[in-house]
């Protein structure tokens, strides 16, 4: 120990103290490292706390707090190492089979993952995402979609308005015009996001739900390349022996329209496999010509499809969720379960 | 749209597969099947009995005392039904059996008489509304025959979905025209049992017609484009014949009277819905088809409700009032009754704009509205009310008064649309033939005038001129009956999309993984909130108790930290992303904001034997909302302690992130104790709510420092802070007074109390000094610390501890 700075002295004792606590294997030896260090009369710190007097008015107020810190450092570990001597199982060695110190774990919501892993598959199909606001005008949700207000296609979504033409969006397809308007073709986007209808709470419906748009817009798209991507969405996403049927369908806004059904190949508990039901994921089509002119481009010209999906739907089946309400309670032992 | 498959047997001839197969056809021709059901279901145990005699009950005045033969022997059974009668047939339900309900019948002694079974009214079987009596069965049978087979109830019932497009669909006729290629590919109209050929003739004109004493006019053909009246007079009004009321139960309708069940079974068979007044009551034989009058205000329907009427509403009139809400339902006053004699049976084309406004005005819906709101044949009217009259006269006698008179200021013209071979397979991705375009299209009524040079002139059937105007609207037909499954899964070439992934996500997607990995749970609320939390109003909204759109996620999330507490949860950290809500100008879409909202609640970390717990406190959520406000912002942000605009905050405890020019793009703190129902041994709560900028900047890339070549020197300084005076400030000051050889200034502890006056803290600094090209020497690092220490003095007054 030099004396010229007491500082320094105070850091490495601290440093030779915690080793020799650590290398304590029994109660005795502990306590002599006790005595070593912080014996009241002969103790190596309370040496330094007693010798404060002799410094500098400068010095003494900083020596004191270090000296008070290193202390209270090394009771501690002390204590600790006690704790630890007398919880092993053998003297002499740590109980190692005591549990191990991690910090909280977190995680994103199911319906988020679910999002991502559709997406993470379209990125590979050659997608990125694009986003319209979520309060929008008559034109965007219905009109340019082809949907007369006075057509009852309009008011299948029973739709939330919020003044005269505003509304909450029922679906995500105006995002579909949004995109068409800001950029030229080709066009391979998806655009998740939350939408809006006047839906009471029940197993299957919350009035406001996430949704998922596709789009593709380019010269020569057609029903075919419409069918094969979405087959080969559906087989990355639930596995090489999914069946994936198109059914004929009707929105305004593609045509020709299709629900897309999906059977799956499960492995039961008991190892056999087992085809299941079909299971309605999206609908889709093929992008109707008046959607392409409201666009401002030419319909003769581009072609192409587009698709909507619920991942809240999708996580349910996925996760053998049976109530989407259960998705919005946010409880954090539900959400727990999810994280990786 | 419920089908019977009996009926549906008799319309498409050689119809093939059971009624699963043939709901599986349907779906894959865009008719999907919601469920199939049996007018008979439940009623298995039910038989046909014979009533040998009825007398009255010794002991009740209202009950007869019947001797019944149900197939196993004569029993005694004790009823109660007025019409019970020697020698007639009726539905009996004996000991044992059940009835639709789980409703047991069981052995019984009625006022002292045993009962044995029961026999049974309409209604007790779910087969009519009908309570005032047993339920009469005419006809040859034995007793014991089961009941459901004697009376054509073994029958399937398809709930058939249709979507919007397809008013077409909702008849038979319609569905037949799909079903055609599990038959022979024809599609026929079934026989009616006892109809003579309808002879009939027709008087016609634009504005005005009469016939028979009867005159009929159109005031408004912009929503009445055609109207047909048929007379027919000397009708006996009666119950239907059987195999009438087993054809509409088996199309899931119930049976009222034979003139009602004529015109019901001809819109489910043609899809044109048909109306039957009593003709002595319309004053003055005469209908005039017009918008309601400014002083007619209120009509009663048939169902016997009040209903308010507006001028832009079409009335079917009189000469002088109302006499039905045109194309939505009749009134009470012209309803056919039991003793009715003359009818004037309606068959009319009117707006689908029109009759959709109108019953959404009235708030009400019924299967003449739907079915006009989705567009009737127009070319099948004189089909469906000569059908329609030839079945009156069948089952209710009585005889067609004079030619029908056919009122059309609006003929129809069949849509040509042009089909070029070449759009299809640029469409659809393989060609198609002409023959085979000619052939898909042919069974569903479309017929090709003409073809030159790869361009088919296809004329398009009255049935599908509100759906078919265009030519992807036939390229959808080929499609759909080529079938969806029969294109083949080929993956072409695709060029790269134009448009970049937007950058929002992008920043979402590392702020969630960031926080998740920081411990949070992202959370998911709806944006609905409580009147006090936003200024967007919702004009409809589905609760009113979350009349507008959100400002902000905090009180969401408060919501969901008490519902997780209150479930025994003591640890909730939870975050979400989603949209705030703001008013904007008038009649404009609000102000839309990203938001990220996070609430720590508990213990910092998980409890463990080593360390005693401890909960989040100010330090935790400060530092975190740094985090959230670089990683969106970029640049720097200033925070500001004490300012709120978020209320759910406690103002002392709280601050708010600014970014250049002034503004505030987040608030932290703490959770004010008024904005929280939590159980007693909850601790403080502690949030963050940080808007993301809408169009972030892309992050710029990294240019590396390159590691010191030299060593430093540190300085540690204890310095007493007065009263007022913040670390942020002396940090500040000595960071601007250190000199260039500063390179960090870091504050390692925070001192009060012994020894120190009060509302003065001590504060240690490390300072570390460091030259690029050369190891400083003491001396050089001395004059800066004597530089720092002098402007500390002389800017705050702050000495160093000694």
């Amino acid at each position: 120990m030099t004396d010229t700075n007491p500082i320094e002295a105070l850091a490495s004792l601290e440093t030779e103290a915690l080793a020799a606590i650590a290398r304590a294997s029994e109660a005795s030896a502990l306590e002599s490292v006790r005595i070593t260090f912080l014996g009241r009369s002969e103790g190596r710190i309370s040496a330094i706390l007693r010798g404060l007097g002799g410094l500098s008015p400068e010095e003494r107020p900083l020596v004191g707090q270090h000296a008070n810190r290193v202390k209270n450092a090394v009771s501690e570990a002390l204590e600790a190492r006690a704790a630890e001597l007398a919880g092993g199982v053998a003297a002499g060695s740590l109980d190692l089979t005591l549990p191990g110190r991690r910090p909280w774990q977190g995680g994103l919501h199911p319906i988020t993952q679910a999002v991502d892993e559709i997406w993470h598959i379209f990125r590979e199909l050659g997608f990125s995402r694009s986003r319209g606001p979520e309060a929008d005008t008559e034109w965007y949700n219905f009109v340019a979609l082809n949907t007369p207000l006075d057509h009852p296609a309009a008011d299948e979504q029973d739709t939330l308005y919020l003044v005269d033409s505003v509304l909450l969006r029922s679906h995500t397809s105006p995002v579909q015009m949004r995109t068409m308007e800001k950029y030229p073709p080709p066009i391979r986007v998806l655009a998740p996001g939350w939408v809006y209808r006047r839906d009471t709470y029940d197993a299957t419906h919350t009035p406001a739900f996430m949704q998922i748009e596709g789009l593709v817009i380019d010269e020569g798209v057609s029903f075919v390349d419409f069918k094969a991507t979405l087959e080969e969405f559906a087989r990355r996403y639930w596995g090489p022996d999914t069946t994936v049927r198109f059914r004929p369908s009707f929105f305004p806004f593609t045509e020709p329209s299709a629900e897309v059904d999906v059977k799956r190949v499960i492995t039961r508990p008991d190892g056999r496999q087992e085809e299941t039901d079909w299971l309605e994921i999206m609908g889709a089509g093929m992008v109707d010509p008046n959607v392409i002119a409201n666009a401002g481009l030419d319909p003769e010209r581009y072609t192409g499809w587009a698709f909507g999906m619920g991942p809240g739907r999708i996580a349910m089946l996925k996760h053998g969720v049976d109530d989407l309400r259960t998705f919005f309670e946010n409880d954090v032992r539900f959400l727990g379960q999810f994280a990786s | 749209m419920n089908v019977s498959i009996r009926w549906l047997r008799e319309m498409v001839p050689g119809l093939k597969g059971t009624a699963r197969e043939i709901a599986e056809h349907l779906a894959l021709r865009g008719a999907p099947v919601e469920e199939i059901s049996s007018p008979g279901e439940g009623l298995g145990d039910v038989v046909i009995a014979r009533v040998i005699t009825a007398v009255q009950h010794p002991n009740a005045d209202r009950l007869s005392l019947c001797e019944v033969d149900g197939g196993s022997g004569v029993v005694h059974v004790v009823c109660g039904a007025p019409n019970v009668t020697g020698g007639a047939w009726y539905p009996f339900a004996p000991v044992d059996s059940v009835l639709p309900g789980d409703f047991r019948i069981k052995k019984a002694k009625i006022r002292g008489e045993t009962s044995e079974g029961m026999l049974c009214s309409a209604r007790e079987l779910g087969l009519g509304a009908d309570h005032s009596g047993l339920m009469e069965l005419h006809g040859a049978f034995t007793p014991g025959e089961p009941f459901v087979a004697a009376l054509g109830l073994d029958d399937w019932t398809l709930d058939v979905e249709i979507t919007v497009n397809r008013g077409d669909l909702l008849s038979h006729v319609g569905i037949a025209r799909e079903a055609a290629p599990l038959g022979e590919g024809s599609v026929r109209l079934a026989e009616i049992p006892g109809a003579v050929p309808l002879a009939a003739r027709y008087v016609e004109h634009e504005e005005r017609v009469s016939s028979a004493g009867v005159s009929i006019r159109i005031d408004d053909p912009d929503l009445c484009s055609r109207y047909l009246g048929a007379v027919l007079r000397g009708v006996k009004i009666g119950p239907s014949p059987a195999w009438l009321q087993e054809r509409l139960r088996g199309a899931g309708s119930r049976p009222i009277n034979n003139v009602v069940d004529a015109t019901n079974y001809v819109m489910l068979e043609l899809g044109q819905p048909l109306h039957a007044f009593d003709l002595s009551r319309l004053t003055d034989a005469t209908v005039v088809v017009r918008r309601a009058a400014e002083s007619e205000t209120s009509f009663m329907t048939l169902d016997d409700e009040e209903r308010a009427i507006t001028p832009d509403m079409l009335m079917i009139c009189d000469a002088v009032r109302p006499v039905a809400i045109a194309g939505v339902m009749g009134g009470l006053h012209s309803e056919v009754g039991d003793d009715t004699v003359d009818v004037l049976l309606e068959c009319a084309l009117f707006d689908p704009k029109s009759i959709r406004a109108t019953r959404r005005a009235l708030i009400m819906s019924t299967d003449a509205s739907y079915r006009f709101e989705r567009g009737v044949d127009p070319e099948g009217m004189r089909t469906a009310v000569e059908r329609a009259a030839a079945l009156i006269l069948a089952i209710a006698g009585g005889r067609l008064d004079g030619p029908i008179l056919d009122c059309c200021p609006v003929p129809f013209r069949p849509a040509v649309v042009e089909l070029r071979l070449s759009r299809i397979e640029h469409l659809l991705g393989i060609p198609f033939e002409s023959e085979y375009v000619r052939e898909l299209l042919a069974p569903l009524g479309f017929t090709v005038e003409g073809e030159k040079d790869g361009v088919l002139r296809v004329r398009v059937p009255g049935f599908r001129s509100y759906d078919v105007t265009r030519e992807v609207d036939l390229i959808e037909e080929v499609a759909r009956t080529h079938g969806f499954d029969r294109f083949p899964s080929k993956l072409g070439p695709g060029r790269p999309g134009t448009v970049p992934d937007h950058p929002l996500f992008q920043l979402e997607d590392e702020l969630r993984a960031t926080l998740a990995g920081r411990g949070l749970f992202e959370a998911q609320t709806p944006a609905f909130a409580p009147a006090d939390q936003g200024d967007v109003e919702v004009s409809n909204p589905v609760s009113t108790a979350h009349p507008v759109m959100r400002r902000w996620i905090l009180p969401s999330l408060l919501r969901r930290l008490e519902h997780n507490m209150a479930h025994g949860n003591r640890d909730v950290r939870l975050f979400e992303i989603g949209t705030s809500f703001r008013r904007a100008g008038p009649g404009e879409p609000p102000h839309e904001e990203t938001h990220l909202c996070a609430i720590l609640a508990g213990d910092r970390e998980p409890a463990h034997w080593s360390r005693p717990a401890e909960p989040f406190g100010v330090w935790d959520v400060k530092a975190l909302f740094e985090d959230v406000l670089r990683r969106a912002w970029g640049g720097p942000v200033e925070l500001r302690a004490g300012g709120t605009d978020l209320d759910r905050l406690d103002v002392a405890m709280s601050f708010e992130g600014v970014i250049e020019g002034g503004v505030a793009v987040g608030r932290a703190g703490r959770v004010a104790d008024g904005a929280l129902d939590l159980p007693p041994w909850a601790g403080d709560v502690w949030a963050i709510e940080v808007t993301l900028p809408a169009e972030p900047a892309p992050r710029v890339p990294v240019t590396h420092r390159p590691l010191p070549q030299y060593p430093s020197s540190e300085r540690d300084l204890a310095l007493l802070l007065p009263e007022g005076v913040t670390a942020a400030a002396v940090t500040e000051a000595i960071r601007s007074a250190g000199g260039s050889e500063l390179e960090s200034v870091d504050l390692f502890d925070v001192y009060t109390g012994e020894g120190l006056a009060e509302g003065t803290r001590s504060v240690a600094f490390r300072l570390r000094f460091r030259a690029p090209e050369r190891t400083l020497k003491d001396k050089e690092v001395d004059r800066n610390v004597g530089m720092v220490l002098k402007r500390l003095e002389e800017d705050f007054g702050v000495k160093a501890r000694g």
